[in-house]
């Protein structure tokens, strides 16, 4: 296996290391949210967990990437490519927009979340205007995930 | 550490939904007699199974302790909390020298919600033990109990021991990391300051007196409100007019208890902002206030329906809502 072949394997490591590790902080600060207000009104769980999972799609953002990247260089199918040093550190180079945006992105729209959660227990009805400030956050991710594939695509191998 | 209180916080926005509204008040205030007022009340789930629900102070008290026990369930450390439960702590041991002092046990005279309760306290007292209470307790446990015991003057004691609650309640916020927490005390002492200076006026307390119950904060000079209330009210009036506390004063011209009204409403509006902190302690905070604040609301509407104050009167008296 050649260096090439390593650090493109890195970049597709980090791509589901970091995005995923947005979402598990985003998802679990959101889910103690969700948890104190079932507590009290069990009535708002379908409402709760449809907030909590909003931060959840950071971490399956970069597991898209990681597979794309994967197939790329021939992981999947069992017969590695030998890549060059300069196409690895590409492919390297085209997961870090979703793993960082990710990290980033799923931690805020973490906290989002739980302020929105405040929302829907005094204000059930709103609902809909509360999901939509997590909601914006995602715009971010779904920028740095159209350009990691469109990178990672990209490059020649 | 700002998420170690997300899963309380989200719980006490579910419970701040069944905090009484300025609406609710005055629903209760048109209620027809006290005892309408009570039904009232265990309509809206106050008191509990185990509470007389035709006694008011049981009902009350009920509250108050549901209040606690749901903090109690989500926070471990209770000191947090030190500048809000330090003058229940203090009472306990005011209560607990004079107990011993007079010889009279009632153990319903004590607070049980703190970390040192009546039968503890009683104790301590007895065996002049003062050193197994917390140090900021130590020396004015000491004081106010030989005060009482050569002296047999109440009224010092209190005041010895009153001020030993404002001096640790500036303590407990100094090391508080809450900004909430660091306002509430504020307010706290320098209200009591302003009260000691009106009553200090009201009975000719001597200067004195006055230093010795006053305890120094940041947003009054102590020294220039003493000297005012020697000087007579209208001294006291101008002098807060100077501070942050002009809304108080101009309460105080109007009567005590419009300036008792004041304090408490400065507190909600002090905590009000909190409805929009979603990941730090002060919520909590808040929502102890506020609930303390509509128990003490829902208990002079009582005291006013049982001494058949007209509407009008009991409305007056009301305090502001959190929500």
């Amino acid at each position: 296996m050649t260096m090439g072949t390593v650090l493109a394997l890195t970049g597709a490591a980090l791509a589901v290391i970091l995005a995923g590790m947005g979402s598990a902080y985003g998802v679990g600060v959101a889910g103690q949210a969700a948890s104190g207000v079932v507590s009290e009104d069990p009535s708002k769980f379908a409402k709760v967990l449809i907030m909590q999972l909003l931060p959840g799609t950071q971490g399956i953002y970069g597991l898209l990437v990681g597979f794309i990247a994967l197939s790329k260089i021939g992981v999947l199918s069992g017969s590695p490519a030998e890549l060059s040093t300069q196409t690895g550190l590409m492919i390297l180079a085209a997961c870090l927009p979703i793993a960082i945006v990710g990290l980033v992105s799923g931690r805020h729209q973490g906290k989002t979340a739980v302020s929105a959660i405040g929302i829907v227990v005094k204000k059930p009805d709103q609902f809909g205007k509360a999901m939509l400030f997590p909601a914006m956050v995602e715009t971010y991710a779904i920028l740095a995930l159209l350009v990691s594939i469109l990178a990672v695509n990209g490059v020649p191998v | 550490m700002a998420d170690k209180y997300i899963y309380a916080v989200a719980r006490i926005r579910a419970l701040e939904m069944s905090l009484f509204s300025q609406t609710t008040i005055d629903q209760l205030i048109g209620a027809k007699s006290y005892k309408d007022c009570i039904s009232f009340l265990v309509e809206h789930g106050w008191g509990d199974s185990e509470t007389d629900n035709t006694d008011a102070d049981a009902i009350l008290n009920a509250e108050t302790e549901k209040t606690w026990s749901v903090i109690r369930e989500m926070v471990d450390d209770m000191s947090i909390f030190d500048v809000i439960l330090l003058p229940d702590l203090f009472h306990n041991l005011k209560a607990a020298i004079k107990t011993i002092v007079a010889g009279e046990v009632d153990a319903d005279i004590f607070y049980d919600n703190v970390s040192i309760g009546g039968k503890e306290m009683l104790e301590i007292v007895k065996s002049k033990n003062f050193k197994e209470l917390p140090p900021y307790m130590q020396e004015c446990a000491n004081e106010a109990y030989e005060c009482m015991v050569h002296t047999g003057d109440g009224q010092m004691c209190d005041v010895i021991i009153d001020k030993g609650t404002l001096l640790a309640i500036l303590s407990a916020a100094a090391e508080a990391k809450d900004e909430l927490l660091k306002a509430y005390a504020e307010t706290t002492v320098a209200v009591a300051n302003i009260k000691i200076a009106v009553r200090s006026l009201k009975t000719a307390k001597s200067m004195d007196f006055m230093k010795r119950a006053m305890a120094p904060c940041e947003t009054l000079n102590i020294d220039r409100l003493a000297k005012a209330a020697l000087s007579g009210m209208e001294d006291v009036i101008k002098y807060l007019s100077e501070t942050e506390y002009a809304g108080g004063a101009l309460a105080l011209s109007e009567s005590s208890s419009a300036f008792e009204r004041w304090c408490d409403n400065r507190i909600i509006e002090t905590i009000r902002p909190q409805k929009f902190n979603a990941f730090t302690v002060g919520p909590l905070v808040a929502y102890i206030l506020a609930r303390l604040n509509e128990i003490k609301t829902v208990r002079i509407v009582l005291s006013g329906k049982l001494n058949g104050l007209p509407d009008e009167a009991i409305r007056e008296r009301v305090r502001e809502m959190y929500v």
